[in-house]
């Protein structure tokens, strides 16, 4: 491309790539010598055995379960306590080094690359579970404490907290991500679960969204700060605590699995079922190339064509309703095979191909990683999105079995990739571009729950409107004028 | 055929905590610290509960020997699904020695007065390791026993037990009465819900002293010092083989 340049743009091209290329050394050279004068006051903060610039360490805290590929920080601190991370905040604030929060490292758009280096705030350390009020159900935990942690302390309750991602995230960093799952169509997101927070902003100053230990079920007092902090992705500030809506555990649940002739079939179905009032926990969807994947790994038999998962939560009465409801619908848009089981052994069974998906997928090209595309439309457009998006997989000869949270319309292609071989990742790249802008055209968004990241931040421009993103920009500048926080991540700032 | 199980049950630390020492090496910290059924008794609990939903037995009964606060451990066996409670009253003193003999002593004499076909138990408690009780209470009734049970079926007035044993899966035929421990496969115990915590509170809880139970709780074992174990050494990197070698022999170890 250079070549097609006239000589006097090739020499102002080169000029400019010099320039770049010197600011960014003299930039690392000076961030580098900051790093340095820091140390000692780290060390004096959270001990010394709590400050790390081991190569490995570094490493481990710039990459999480996402294909972008590993940006370490220059150090990274493990502080014990929120006035730790305050102070380290200030130390950070002052010598101007970007800070990067970290939980558990599983999210999946690169969220905790150092793209321009900084200090690491690794949370792990402080993982108490604090407060809880079963009579209230909520509960109050710290970053270093997982969901799955958390659902175990609180088995001899009654009580859980249903959001479930998948991995077994940190609480926090769910939050600072505004993560979903599987069974968002009946509980919701981490938006309408997370009644508080504790945050440290880049100056070190400890905010409490909500005020200092309130917990109401509801409220309309003031901006909702609550809901600014989660999604934010570490780029507002660190979060330290948050405060949790809890759930009953369900009494009984059943699981059932039903095949469809057509995509049409399958989410006319989950529309009816929604539109009937059944409390759906889950309903998952696999096409038929998901299904002939697991077929293959877990040697299964399900019929190769669209299918469901469901989930049931309930009393064992209203259970028996809800499947009947649930079956005479299959039923009327040509759903067939229904098979459903109420104790957990066969239940696990039945739903063996959903909780396969992601290793079945890559197994369909030994070597290759999967990387899980994520957009979310309204319901009556998924149809569509998905048949096109077949088409374009076919077109594209790119493998992409499709696993989807149907009830909320939101669906994953599972790109199955050769991570070796650069013409490969760039078309899966063009084709999550193409993907986005399909789910954009039909008023839908470009990231139903793994955040915008590093690799969606122009299509987050297009989702939201320039409009939008200057207040969304005001808002980052008033909180974080320095951008120290998470820097390179959700919104683009000139050049970057 | 009374058709009753007894199920025992104990109170220990968390099995999520992290354990700390006490300073003055005596024991491990307890004052603050969260407690909870211990895993191996929530799968006997479990079994029990299945059993009696598949109408293979009439009663289940948990019991618990511990201070006040063991009523909370039986009261999360009657939200799995238990019947009744029995709480053994054992604190101070008398609790710190209290070790699998007591206890078999105590559990030998509630299934003479309850009655029980079937006493089951966790094969060892994550406090203690001990893998004991179980075994002696077989041998202070002299019932036959049933241990490390990865699969229970009743077969008439038989069980049949499928054991996990070092070199694979053992399968034992017994006579009732009997002894099972339970072992980490036998099940998956269910969560307690909302509900049934609920009904629990309604479910009746008795109390009894050992001394009711004519059992003598003194302890012919004395703890003498608990210690972290050792701390790990720093590793050290060598540059060649030869090194390594060296290394290996100054220490000893070649």
């Amino acid at each position: 491309m250079w070549l097609n340049l006239t000589p006097s743009r090739r020499l102002l091209s080169l000029r400019w790539s010099l320039i770049q290329y010197r600011n960014i050394t003299l930039e690392n050279t000076t961030r580098k010598a900051a790093v340095d004068k820091v140390l000692s006051a780290f060390r004096s903060i959270c001990g010394k055995d709590n400050v790390s610039l081991g190569e490995a360490i570094r490493e481990q805290h710039g990459k999480d379960e996402s294909v972008h590929r590993c940006r370490p920080p220059d150090v990274v601190v493990f502080p014990r306590c929120v006035e730790e991370v305050s102070a380290l905040a200030k130390v950070c604030h002052d010598h101007n080094l970007p800070i990067i929060p970290f939980g558990t490292g599983t999210g999946l758009e690169g969220g905790v690359g150092a793209v321009k280096g900084g200090v690491c705030f690794s949370l792990r350390n402080m993982d108490q579970i604090l407060d809880l009020h079963p009579e209230d159900f909520d509960v109050t935990v710290e970053p270093g404490v997982t969901r799955k942690a958390l659902n175990a302390y609180l088995r001899d309750t009654g009580l859980w907290f249903p959001v479930d991602p998948g991995a077994d995230a940190s609480l926090c960093g769910m939050a600072a991500t505004s993560a979903s799952g599987t069974n968002a169509v009946r509980y919701g997101t981490m938006r309408e679960n997370v009644m508080n927070l504790e945050v440290v902003l880049s100056n070190g100053t400890v905010i409490h969204t909500a005020g200092k230990g309130r917990r109401p079920r509801k409220t309309s007092a003031g901006y909702n700060l609550t809901n600014l902090f989660v999604g934010s992705e570490g780029t507002l500030g660190i979060i330290t605590k948050t405060t949790l809506r809890l759930y009953g555990v369900p009494e009984a649940m059943v699981s059932a699995v039903c095949s469809f002739p057509s995509v049409q079939a399958a989410v006319d179905s989950t529309l009816q079922i929604l539109q009937t009032g059944v409390p759906i926990a889950r309903i998952e969807f696999l096409d038929d190339v998901m299904i002939d994947a697991c077929n293959k790994f877990s040697s299964l038999s399900y019929p190769v064509t669209p299918t469901l998962f469901l989930e049931f939560h309930g009393s064992e009465r209203s259970l028996e309703e809800q499947v009947s409801t649930a079956e005479e619908i299959t039923h009327s848009n040509e759903g067939s095979d229904f098979q459903w089981a109420r104790d957990a052994e066969t239940r696990n069974r039945l739903w063996k191909a959903r909780h396969d998906a992601w290793y079945a997928a890559q197994a369909l090209r030994p070597g290759c990683k999967a990387y899980s595309t994520d957009v979310c439309v309204p319901l009556s457009r998924l149809p569509q999105i998905i048949v096109e998006t077949k088409k374009d997989l076919l077109e594209s000869r790119l493998t992409g079995p499709i696993a989807g949270h149907v009830g909320d319309g939101n669906f994953h292609c599972l790109m199955v990739v050769d991570p070796n071989d650069p013409d490969e990742l760039h078309q899966v790249h063009l084709f999550t571009e193409r993907l986005a802008r399909r789910a954009l055209a039909m008023d839908g968004t470009c990231t139903g729950e793994h955040g915008v990241g590093l690799g969606k931040r122009a299509l987050l421009c297009e989702e939201v409107g320039p409009l939008a993103i200057q207040v969304m920009q005001g808002l980052k500048d008033s909180l974080d004028p320095g951008n120290l926080m998470n820097p390179g991540k959700i919104l683009q700032r000139g050049e970057l | 055929m009374s058709g009753r199980v007894l199920v025992g049950v104990k109170r220990v630390i968390d099995y999520a905590v992290k354990i700390r020492v006490k300073p003055d090496n005596t024991g491990v910290v307890t004052d603050g610290v969260k407690h909870s059924m211990n895993p191996f008794c929530e799968i006997a609990v479990e079994e029990a509960v299945k059993l009696k939903e598949k109408k293979l037995v009439k009663e289940v009964v948990a019991v618990s020997c511990g201070p006040q606060q063991s009523q909370e451990t039986i009261r999360t066996a009657l939200a799995m699904g238990a019947d009744r409670g029995i709480h053994v009253e054992v604190s101070g003193k008398d609790y710190e020695t209290l070790g699998p003999l007591q206890v078999s002593k105590i559990m030998a004499a509630l299934a003479k007065k309850e009655d029980a076909q079937i006493i089951i138990l966790g094969k060892q408690a994550i406090d203690d390791d001990c893998n004991q009780t179980g075994q002696m209470t077989a041998a202070l009734l002299d019932w036959p026993q049933g241990t490390f049970a990865s699969e229970v079926t009743l077969d008439g007035d038989k069980i049949k037990v499928v054991r996990e044993i070092d070199g694979g899966l053992e399968t034992i035929k017994i006579n009732t009465p009997a002894v099972l421990t339970a072992d980490l496969r036998l099940n998956t115990p269910r969560y307690a819900t909302l509900p049934n915590i609920m009904k629990a509170k309604k479910k009746k809880i008795a109390n009894v002293k050992p001394a009711d139970l004519g059992v003598n709780l003194t302890s012919k074992l004395e703890v003498l010092r608990v210690e972290d174990p050792p701390q790990r050494q720093a590793g050290m990197k060598v540059e060649t083989v030869e090194d390594l070698v060296g290394k290996l022999k100054e220490s000893g170890k070649v």
